[in-house]
Protein backbone atom coordinates (compact mmCIF):
# COMPACT_ATOMS: atom_id res chain seq x y z
CA UNK A 1 0.00 0.00 0.00
CA UNK A 2 2.67 2.18 1.18
CA UNK A 3 4.64 1.62 -2.13
CA UNK A 4 1.47 2.10 -4.32
CA UNK A 5 1.04 5.54 -2.86
CA UNK A 6 4.89 6.42 -3.28
CA UNK A 7 4.36 5.53 -7.26
CA UNK A 8 1.49 7.39 -7.75
CA UNK A 9 2.76 10.27 -6.07
CA UNK A 10 5.55 9.85 -8.13
CA UNK A 11 3.68 9.66 -11.18
CA UNK A 12 1.40 12.79 -10.11
CA UNK A 13 5.13 14.83 -9.31
CA UNK A 14 6.38 14.10 -12.79
CA UNK A 15 3.38 15.78 -14.50
CA UNK A 16 2.47 19.40 -12.69
CA UNK A 17 -0.11 20.81 -14.31
CA UNK A 18 0.30 24.91 -15.69
CA UNK A 19 -2.41 25.92 -13.03
CA UNK A 20 0.06 24.50 -10.20
CA UNK A 21 3.13 25.91 -11.50
CA UNK A 22 2.13 29.31 -12.00
CA UNK A 23 0.33 29.42 -8.87
CA UNK A 24 3.32 28.32 -7.23
CA UNK A 25 5.40 30.65 -9.08
CA UNK A 26 3.53 33.73 -7.85
CA UNK A 27 2.58 32.84 -4.46
CA UNK A 28 6.26 31.99 -3.72
CA UNK A 29 7.18 35.25 -5.35
CA UNK A 30 4.90 37.25 -3.14
CA UNK A 31 6.65 35.37 -0.38
CA UNK A 32 9.51 35.98 -0.85
CA UNK A 33 9.01 39.89 -1.33
CA UNK A 34 7.07 40.23 1.47
CA UNK A 35 9.97 38.76 3.43
CA UNK A 36 13.16 40.97 1.83
CA UNK A 37 10.05 44.09 2.43
CA UNK A 38 9.63 43.18 5.96
CA UNK A 39 13.91 42.64 6.66
CA UNK A 40 14.67 46.10 4.62
CA UNK A 41 11.50 48.37 5.33
CA UNK A 42 12.80 51.55 7.38
CA UNK A 43 9.12 52.02 9.09
CA UNK A 44 7.78 49.28 11.44
CA UNK A 45 4.22 49.57 9.96
CA UNK A 46 5.72 48.97 6.64
CA UNK A 47 7.23 46.17 8.10
CA UNK A 48 3.90 44.62 9.64
CA UNK A 49 2.12 45.34 6.38
CA UNK A 50 4.67 43.35 4.44
CA UNK A 51 4.30 40.97 6.81
CA UNK A 52 0.86 40.15 5.95
CA UNK A 53 1.81 39.53 2.42
CA UNK A 54 3.89 36.56 3.41
CA UNK A 55 1.39 35.44 5.45
CA UNK A 56 -0.97 35.64 2.31
CA UNK A 57 1.39 33.74 0.50
CA UNK A 58 2.15 30.84 2.65
CA UNK A 59 -1.66 30.64 2.90
CA UNK A 60 -1.82 30.30 -0.86
CA UNK A 61 0.91 27.70 -0.52
CA UNK A 62 -0.98 25.66 2.37
CA UNK A 63 -4.06 25.26 0.19
CA UNK A 64 -2.20 24.37 -2.73
CA UNK A 65 -0.67 21.49 -0.28
CA UNK A 66 -4.87 20.61 0.35
CA UNK A 67 -4.21 22.18 4.07
CA UNK A 68 -7.33 23.91 3.63
CA UNK A 69 -7.66 24.39 7.67
CA UNK A 70 -4.38 26.03 8.27
CA UNK A 71 -4.93 28.16 5.68
CA UNK A 72 -7.85 29.53 6.93
CA UNK A 73 -6.31 29.36 10.41
CA UNK A 74 -3.15 31.03 8.75
CA UNK A 75 -5.26 34.21 7.83
CA UNK A 76 -7.16 34.22 10.91
CA UNK A 77 -4.52 33.99 13.44
CA UNK A 78 -1.74 35.44 11.83
CA UNK A 79 -2.86 37.78 9.36
CA UNK A 80 -6.12 38.92 11.75
CA UNK A 81 -4.74 38.88 15.32
CA UNK A 82 -1.01 38.42 15.71
CA UNK A 83 -0.18 41.34 12.75
CA UNK A 84 -3.38 43.63 14.57
CA UNK A 85 -1.33 43.19 17.88
CA UNK A 86 1.98 43.76 16.43
CA UNK A 87 0.47 46.89 14.59
CA UNK A 88 -1.65 48.15 17.99
CA UNK A 89 1.79 47.93 19.86
CA UNK A 90 3.73 50.04 17.33
CA UNK A 91 0.98 52.85 17.40
CA UNK A 92 0.52 52.63 20.94
CA UNK A 93 4.67 53.52 21.43
CA UNK A 94 4.72 55.40 18.52
CA UNK A 95 7.73 54.06 17.45
CA UNK A 96 6.09 54.56 14.17
CA UNK A 97 9.06 56.75 12.67
CA UNK A 98 11.46 55.61 10.03
CA UNK A 99 14.71 54.57 11.33
CA UNK A 100 18.11 55.29 9.79
CA UNK A 101 18.62 52.07 8.21
CA UNK A 102 22.46 53.18 7.16
CA UNK A 103 23.85 53.48 10.30
CA UNK A 104 25.49 50.82 11.95
CA UNK A 105 27.30 51.13 15.16
CA UNK A 106 28.91 47.58 15.10
CA UNK A 107 31.32 47.45 12.39
CA UNK A 108 31.35 44.35 10.15
CA UNK A 109 28.46 42.88 11.74
CA UNK A 110 26.48 43.23 8.62
CA UNK A 111 28.80 41.94 6.12
CA UNK A 112 29.06 38.63 8.70
CA UNK A 113 25.27 38.10 9.03
CA UNK A 114 25.28 38.29 5.38
CA UNK A 115 27.71 35.38 5.06
CA UNK A 116 26.69 33.21 8.00
CA UNK A 117 23.33 33.69 6.59
CA UNK A 118 24.21 32.73 3.15
CA UNK A 119 26.48 29.68 4.25
CA UNK A 120 23.36 28.38 6.25
CA UNK A 121 20.93 28.42 3.50
CA UNK A 122 24.01 27.31 1.13
CA UNK A 123 24.26 24.16 3.42
CA UNK A 124 20.90 23.85 3.88
CA UNK A 125 20.16 23.30 -0.03
CA UNK A 126 23.35 21.10 -0.78
CA UNK A 127 22.17 19.36 1.96
CA UNK A 128 18.59 18.60 0.09
CA UNK A 129 20.74 18.01 -2.81
CA UNK A 130 23.03 14.87 -2.32
CA UNK A 131 20.54 13.41 0.30
CA UNK A 132 16.66 12.70 0.97
CA UNK A 133 14.75 15.72 1.83
CA UNK A 134 12.75 13.36 4.29
CA UNK A 135 13.02 9.98 5.89
CA UNK A 136 11.69 7.78 8.30
CA UNK A 137 8.14 6.10 8.91
CA UNK A 138 4.89 7.36 7.67
CA UNK A 139 1.64 6.61 8.37
CA UNK A 140 2.35 7.70 12.46
CA UNK A 141 -0.89 9.30 12.75
CA UNK A 142 -3.01 8.05 9.61
CA UNK A 143 -2.88 8.57 6.03
CA UNK A 144 -3.13 12.10 4.43
CA UNK A 145 -5.91 10.33 2.22
CA UNK A 146 -9.54 9.39 2.10
CA UNK A 147 -10.99 11.88 4.11
CA UNK A 148 -12.10 15.93 4.42
CA UNK A 149 -8.55 17.51 5.46
CA UNK A 150 -10.71 18.82 8.79
CA UNK A 151 -11.98 15.83 9.73
CA UNK A 152 -8.62 13.66 9.80
CA UNK A 153 -6.74 16.67 11.88
CA UNK A 154 -9.36 16.90 14.37
CA UNK A 155 -9.31 13.50 14.72
CA UNK A 156 -5.94 13.11 14.98
CA UNK A 157 -5.55 16.43 17.66
CA UNK A 158 -8.78 14.67 19.92
CA UNK A 159 -7.14 11.10 19.66
CA UNK A 160 -3.11 11.17 19.05
CA UNK A 161 -2.16 14.56 19.99
CA UNK A 162 -4.72 15.01 22.99
CA UNK A 163 -1.95 15.43 25.68
CA UNK A 164 0.18 17.92 23.31
CA UNK A 165 -3.48 19.82 22.71
CA UNK A 166 -3.87 19.97 26.56
CA UNK A 167 -0.70 21.44 27.28
CA UNK A 168 -1.11 24.47 24.56
CA UNK A 169 -4.12 25.09 26.59
CA UNK A 170 -1.78 25.97 29.97
CA UNK A 171 0.92 27.61 27.48
CA UNK A 172 -2.44 29.79 26.40
CA UNK A 173 -2.77 30.76 30.38
CA UNK A 174 0.31 31.24 31.28
CA UNK A 175 0.74 33.61 28.30
CA UNK A 176 -2.31 35.92 29.18
CA UNK A 177 -1.14 36.22 32.36
CA UNK A 178 2.52 36.77 31.64
CA UNK A 179 0.82 39.30 29.58
CA UNK A 180 -0.84 40.89 32.23
CA UNK A 181 1.78 41.04 35.02
CA UNK A 182 4.23 42.71 32.19
CA UNK A 183 1.74 45.43 31.18
CA UNK A 184 0.63 45.83 34.95
CA UNK A 185 1.85 49.49 36.13
CA UNK A 186 3.47 49.28 39.90
CA UNK A 187 0.36 49.85 42.39
CA UNK A 188 0.13 53.54 43.07
CA UNK A 189 0.02 54.73 47.10
CA UNK A 190 -4.16 54.76 47.50
CA UNK A 191 -3.52 51.52 49.79
CA UNK A 192 -2.86 53.96 53.06
CA UNK A 193 -5.42 55.68 52.66
CA UNK A 194 -8.20 52.70 52.65
CA UNK A 195 -6.16 51.23 55.34
CA UNK A 196 -6.20 54.01 57.90
CA UNK A 197 -9.99 54.50 57.18
CA UNK A 198 -10.95 50.51 57.96
CA UNK A 199 -8.11 51.02 61.42
CA UNK A 200 -10.66 54.03 62.47
CA UNK A 201 -13.65 52.22 61.57
CA UNK A 202 -12.98 49.11 63.83
CA UNK A 203 -11.34 51.76 66.29
CA UNK A 204 -14.60 53.44 66.97
CA UNK A 205 -17.64 50.83 66.69
CA UNK A 206 -20.36 53.61 67.06
CA UNK A 207 -18.65 56.00 64.50
CA UNK A 208 -20.67 56.52 61.04
CA UNK A 209 -19.87 54.74 58.42
CA UNK A 210 -17.19 56.51 55.47
CA UNK A 211 -19.99 56.32 52.97
CA UNK A 212 -21.89 58.72 55.45
CA UNK A 213 -19.84 61.18 56.26
CA UNK A 214 -18.80 61.91 52.30
CA UNK A 215 -22.09 62.86 51.95
CA UNK A 216 -22.65 64.94 55.30
CA UNK B 1 -0.86 16.74 -10.23
CA UNK B 2 1.38 19.08 -8.26
CA UNK B 3 4.72 20.70 -7.83
CA UNK B 4 7.73 18.88 -6.83
CA UNK B 5 7.89 19.00 -3.04
CA UNK B 6 11.53 20.00 -3.08
CA UNK B 7 10.50 23.34 -4.68
CA UNK B 8 8.61 24.17 -1.50
CA UNK B 9 11.50 23.20 0.75
CA UNK B 10 13.60 25.50 -0.63
CA UNK B 11 11.72 28.26 -0.27
CA UNK B 12 11.07 27.24 2.80
CA UNK B 13 14.77 27.57 3.21
CA UNK B 14 15.38 30.36 1.82
CA UNK B 15 12.33 32.39 3.79
CA UNK B 16 13.96 31.10 6.99
CA UNK B 17 17.02 32.24 5.92
CA UNK B 18 15.72 36.14 5.31
CA UNK B 19 13.82 36.00 8.66
CA UNK B 20 17.67 34.77 10.37
CA UNK B 21 19.22 37.61 8.67
CA UNK B 22 16.62 40.18 9.47
CA UNK B 23 17.06 38.94 13.23
CA UNK B 24 20.99 39.77 12.71
CA UNK B 25 20.63 43.02 11.03
CA UNK B 26 18.11 44.84 12.35
CA UNK B 27 17.67 46.70 15.45
CA UNK B 28 14.25 47.71 15.96
CA UNK B 29 12.95 44.95 18.27
CA UNK B 30 9.23 45.06 17.09
CA UNK B 31 11.20 43.90 13.34
CA UNK B 32 13.24 41.38 14.96
CA UNK B 33 9.60 39.98 16.40
CA UNK B 34 8.06 40.29 12.98
CA UNK B 35 11.31 38.16 11.35
CA UNK B 36 11.11 35.44 13.79
CA UNK B 37 7.60 35.55 12.46
CA UNK B 38 9.18 34.91 8.99
CA UNK B 39 11.42 31.99 10.38
CA UNK B 40 8.38 30.16 11.95
CA UNK B 41 6.06 30.17 9.01
CA UNK B 42 9.35 29.03 7.07
CA UNK B 43 9.29 26.10 9.71
CA UNK B 44 5.55 26.19 9.21
CA UNK B 45 5.49 25.27 5.42
CA UNK B 46 8.08 22.96 5.41
CA UNK B 47 5.88 20.68 7.75
CA UNK B 48 2.96 21.12 5.49
CA UNK B 49 5.30 19.82 2.98
CA UNK B 50 6.69 16.76 4.77
CA UNK B 51 3.32 15.98 5.80
CA UNK B 52 2.13 15.92 2.01
CA UNK B 53 4.91 13.94 1.40
CA UNK B 54 4.97 11.13 3.95
CA UNK B 55 1.15 10.71 3.61
CA UNK B 56 1.05 11.86 7.59
CA UNK B 57 -1.71 13.95 8.93
CA UNK B 58 0.85 14.77 12.25
CA UNK B 59 2.74 17.45 9.90
CA UNK B 60 -0.17 19.76 9.96
CA UNK B 61 -1.01 18.93 13.35
CA UNK B 62 2.30 20.44 14.49
CA UNK B 63 1.91 23.76 12.11
CA UNK B 64 -1.53 24.26 14.41
CA UNK B 65 0.71 24.07 17.80
CA UNK B 66 3.41 26.32 15.59
CA UNK B 67 0.48 28.82 15.41
CA UNK B 68 -0.25 28.47 19.55
CA UNK B 69 3.35 28.68 20.16
CA UNK B 70 3.55 31.71 18.12
CA UNK B 71 1.14 33.56 19.51
CA UNK B 72 1.78 33.12 22.65
CA UNK B 73 5.30 34.23 22.19
CA UNK B 74 4.05 37.55 20.36
CA UNK B 75 1.74 38.28 23.12
CA UNK B 76 4.80 37.89 25.71
CA UNK B 77 7.19 39.55 23.64
CA UNK B 78 5.01 42.33 23.14
CA UNK B 79 4.21 42.79 26.54
CA UNK B 80 8.32 42.70 27.17
CA UNK B 81 8.79 45.49 24.50
CA UNK B 82 6.15 47.50 25.72
CA UNK B 83 7.46 47.22 29.53
CA UNK B 84 10.81 48.04 28.18
CA UNK B 85 9.50 51.05 26.41
CA UNK B 86 7.75 52.48 29.69
CA UNK B 87 11.15 52.07 31.79
CA UNK B 88 13.51 53.67 29.12
CA UNK B 89 11.43 55.06 26.13
CA UNK B 90 13.18 52.95 23.24
CA UNK B 91 12.93 50.05 21.04
CA UNK B 92 16.41 49.56 19.94
CA UNK B 93 18.08 46.51 21.36
CA UNK B 94 21.29 48.22 21.33
CA UNK B 95 20.12 50.43 23.87
CA UNK B 96 19.50 47.61 26.09
CA UNK B 97 23.10 46.85 27.54
CA UNK B 98 22.17 46.99 31.36
CA UNK B 99 23.67 43.26 31.66
CA UNK B 100 26.70 44.07 30.13
CA UNK B 101 30.10 43.42 31.89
Amino acid sequence: MVGLLGALTAASTTHASWVDVGTFAVAAAIVLAGAVGVVVARNPVHSALMLVMTLFGIAVLFVLQRADFLAAVQVIVYAGAIVVLFLFVIMFLGVDREENIAAEPLRGQRPLAVALTALGATGLLLLGQVSAWATGAPHVAGPDTGQSNVALLGKSVYTTYLFPFEATAALLVIAVVGAVVLARRPAVAAEPVQKDRSAVAADEPGAPDPGEEARS
Amino acid sequence: MTINPDWYLALGVVLFSIGALGVLVRRNVLVMLMCVELMLNAANLTFVTFARMLHDIGGQVLVFFVLVVAAAEVVVGLGIVVAIFRRRSTATADDLHLMKG
